[in-house]
């Protein structure tokens, strides 16, 4: 098995808020991440699929498929959106790293045309990073 | 995605956390020539420092109130008050007890912040990692997974 990574950068903002706790707790829980009119991050995402090489190409996957599919399922979604009002995917959903890594995971997973998708990282901060492996008993790590 | 999918997925949380400390390599259990012999420069009589990266990995479902596998302010305490405190501008070997009696490498370092981090209450501790310069790095994902 071959792991192949490609990376893409989004800049997005988002707040933190669940409508079912009060100001005070949303406050206490979020902190700075709960100011009302949100914040951004400079995210980086990088996803990983693994497959055998196929022997005609040498390639797990034709990057630039690849590159493709990052393009319009990703940054046409999210890049230089406000996550909690402009993402339909993220409606309803606190977008931590947590949701979004999830979500992404759920977008890319049936885009992989050879292959498979093995895991999607995402950092908001180059502090601060979230691993996707999909479902549980879904694919092995 | 419903909320039980979401909470089905196998996700894992990455912080990254700096510190600074001095050590030396020097083992009782070796003569004077053989601690040189093994740890060269590394074993000079008044220790040296690097800048520390940890980098401590979670598991754990995603809390639908929170959105969250753990809280980063827990998780930023708690490392805080395990590790960073008590390890940051110290002399490991002098100041930190554990290492009285065994040699801070970066490998004993790695497992023994694995040891304070791993009663975590929020999420399940997965990984232990640790820079000891930007180029090399030891991890460490306790006993009973191997490594």
């Amino acid at each position: 098995m071959v792991y192949i990574t490609r990376k893409i950068e989004f800049s997005a903002s988002h707040l933190y808020n669940n409508p079912a706790l009060s100001p005070e707790e949303n406050r206490r829980i979020f902190g700075k991440c709960n100011n009302p009119h949100g914040h951004g991050h400079n995210y980086v995402l990088e996803v990983t699929v693994a497959g055998e090489p196929d022997p005609r190409t040498g390639m797990v996957l034709d990057l630039k498929e690849l590159k493709r599919v990052l393009q319009d399922e990703i940054m046409e979604r999210m890049d230089h959106r406000f996550l909690n009002y402009e993402v339909p995917e993220l409606a309803g959903k606190i977008p931590t790293c947590e949701n979004i890594a999830s979500t992404i995971w759920k977008l890319l997973e049936h885009k992989i045309a050879s292959g498979h998708l093995h895991r999607v990282r995402l950092y908001e901060t180059p502090d601060l990073f979230v691993d996707c492996y999909g479902e549980k008993n879904g694919s092995a790590r | 995605m419903t909320e039980q999918a979401q909470k089905n997925m196998d996700l894992r949380l990455t912080r990254r956390y700096p510190f600074s400390a001095s050590h030396r390599l020097h083992s009782t259990e070796l003569s004077e020539e053989e601690n040189q012999r093994a740890y060269g420069k590394c074993n000079n009589p008044y220790g040296h420092g690097h800048n520390y990266i940890v980098e401590v990995a979670v598991s754990g479902a995603i809390d639908p109130a929170t959105g969250m596998i753990a809280n980063l302010a827990d998780l930023d305490g708690f490392v805080a008050q395990q590790v960073l405190e008590p390890f940051d501008r110290t002399y490991l070997n002098e100041e930190v007890a554990e290492f009285r009696e065994t040699v801070p490498t970066t490998e004993n370092l790695c497992v023994e912040i694995f040891r304070r981090l791993r009663a975590f209450p929020h999420a399940k501790l997965e990984r232990v990692l640790v820079e000891e310069t930007g180029l090399n790095k030891f991890e460490y994902t306790g006993e009973s997974q191997g490594s």
